[in-house]
């Protein structure tokens, strides 16, 4: 059967997406550096504290503790290559027409959860979809707008008296640090299923992101090449 | 994998022969998955098996390097930058974001108000830097220096202080470890202190606080009367009306480990800028000092909300 190479991920989606793996390691590390020198938060079950972040192996293991100061210069650094990383992707996924393979559609929220029963093998049939699945379009579209909403509650601590409507807009300046905590949350927690998602998905799909191609069956039917006559092959 | 293409492919197909349409060039139909497909495809010619897996292996071996190339020179890039061009580094980040807050700050813009009933009991109490030894109310005096018309500090008593127009706020105090607590406040707003002495301006003229700011020295020097401990604040924060230079902290005299007789407090900043047990202010145009963003400690100097 005829292939064709199909173009899956533009030069600039590529890099912005890599990007993305140190600038995040990087915002999360530091983060972690800060929140150190106040560790409020955990799972807290009627009365319980099921887990604390972070527990005290945790911090000695990978040296956390006493390193505020450095937390604060690499996070007030990086911000700017994470946020601006940010808004030039949403800004050429506006213009590349990007969004239309990624943003859900009404269909999405119905047909996600059938997605993740075909995942789970549960269903055998996998719903129509285009580019990505609408799991995917919800996911990728949520950790956008996960980003954004760090960039946000990042704002409303970094600047809680300029922006003080911004900060009691988000519930004052203690749940934007809460938000903002459980963002980072989220970000591992989707680091964790991608990575179990891209595993599952194969090769291909994983050098697709790093080469920008993947091999396809010709989608729009076309004549078979031309058998070679057995002459010529003899020849 | 192959599952989702045959679907796609059978969708396609279904719907081409239905409408005489290509894939490129869907109409709006959003019960059907040809909405899905509206969606740009790129793809080459048709290609022999063996023709896509030579063009792939070729593209691979590219991006691969590329990649690789780039991880590498990204994390040994980083190792070899020394120490000190990163501290260098951080120091311009925090200078160029200082830049970046002072273009969109306004003293107009004010930190929330809480009510006296939301205030944080017991109060915490952190940072004993400069407030060794004891210091009696009425032995403790204020150098003030950079006054207008006189080169030597001023020295003004408590009394001076109580003598100016009293300010209340009930604001969040915000400690640069990631704590919070609600204090009310009572003193003097450093605007009116500023108002009362005026300094001089960088020309040397008389400074006008009110009127005109933009005259005045960049900069306000502050340090305890043993001067272990100071802070260096830029103009327009030290002016905005929710720094007050305290003397009442939640209905109470100050007491010694809070600062007394005399400290700053103010909602613009983190903690570490509001010092304890004021002894001398400078109006200057130098950057001052500053104790937490001294190299060996490594804080932003600005700390400015």
């Amino acid at each position: 059967m005829a292939k064709q190479l199909e173009k899956k991920h533009g030069l600039a989606t590529r890099w912005m997406h890599w990007l993305n793996f140190p600038l995040l390691t990087v915002m999360i590390w530091s983060g972690i550096l800060i929140y150190w020198a106040n560790p409020v938060y955990g799972i807290r079950l009627f009365g319980y504290e099921l887990f604390t972040f972070f527990p005290a192996w945790f911090n000695e293991y990978l040296g956390i503790p006493f390193r505020l100061a450095e937390g604060l210069q690499l996070h007030f650094f990086f911000m700017w290559f994470f946020a601006v990383n940010g808004v030039v992707y949403i800004i050429y996924t506006i213009i590349s027409g990007e969004w239309r393979a990624l943003l859900p559609i009404p269909e999405s929220f119905k047909r996600a959860p059938l997605v993740a029963l075909h995942d789970a093998h549960i269903v055998k049939k996998l719903p129509p979809q285009g580019k990505y699945n609408d799991a995917q379009r919800i996911a990728y579209t949520s950790i956008i707008l996960m980003g954004a909403g760090s960039v946000v509650t990042g704002l409303a601590i970094y600047k809680p008296a300029q922006l003080s409507w911004l900060t009691t807009l988000l519930g004052g300046y203690d749940w934007a640090r809460w938000e903002h905590f459980w963002l980072m949350i989220g970000y591992v927690l989707f680091f964790v299923v991608h990575i179990v998602q891209v595993a599952l998905a194969g090769w291909a799909n994983f050098r697709s992101m790093i080469t920008g191609y993947d091999i396809v069956d010709a989608v729009v039917p076309v004549e078979e090449p031309p058998v070679a006559a057995p002459e010529e092959v003899a020849a | 994998m192959s599952n989702d293409k045959e679907v796609l492919l059978e969708k396609v197909r279904e719907f081409e022969a239905r409408t005489g349409h290509t894939v490129d060039s869907f109409p709006d139909d959003p019960n059907n998955t040809a909405s899905v497909l509206k969606e740009h495809r790129y793809l080459s010619e048709p290609l022999s098996p063996e023709d896509a897996k030579r063009q792939m292996s070729a593209r691979s071996r590219r991006s691969f390097l590329v990649g690789g190339a780039a991880a590498v020179f990204g994390v040994f890039g980083w190792r070899w930058i020394s120490d000190e061009t990163k501290a260098g580094l951080y120091q311009r980040a925090f200078r160029f974001n200082e830049r970046v807050s002072q273009i969109f700050y306004s003293p107009k813009r004010l930190s929330t108000e809480f009510a006296l009933d939301q205030v944080t009991k017991p109060e915490r109490f952190n940072g004993g830097e400069g407030l060794d030894g004891e210091i009696a109310t009425a032995d403790w005096r204020l150098h003030v220096g950079g006054l207008a018309g006189r080169t030597d500090d001023l020295i003004l008593t408590f009394d001076d202080i109580k003598n100016l127009p009293r300010t209340e706020m009930t604001t969040q105090f915000k400690c640069i470890e990631g704590w919070s607590t609600i204090v009310h406040w009572a003193g003097v707003r450093f605007s009116d202190f500023a108002a009362k002495y005026a300094p001089a301006n960088r020309d040397g003229s008389v400074g006008d606080v009110a009127n005109r700011p933009e005259a005045l020295p960049r900069y306000v020097y502050m340090a305890t009367p043993d001067e272990n401990y100071f802070v260096g604040w830029d103009m327009p924060s030290i002016l905005h009306p929710q720094t007050l230079l305290a003397y009442e902290m939640n209905g109470e005299p100050l007491r010694p480990e809070h600062g007394a007789p005399l400290r700053l407090a103010s909602p613009t900043k983190y903690g570490i800028k509001q010092i304890k047990r004021i002894g001398r202010i400078d109006f200057t145009d130098e950057r001052p000092r500053d104790f937490w963003s001294q190299p060996e400690y490594g804080y932003d100097w600005y700390s400015g909300h």
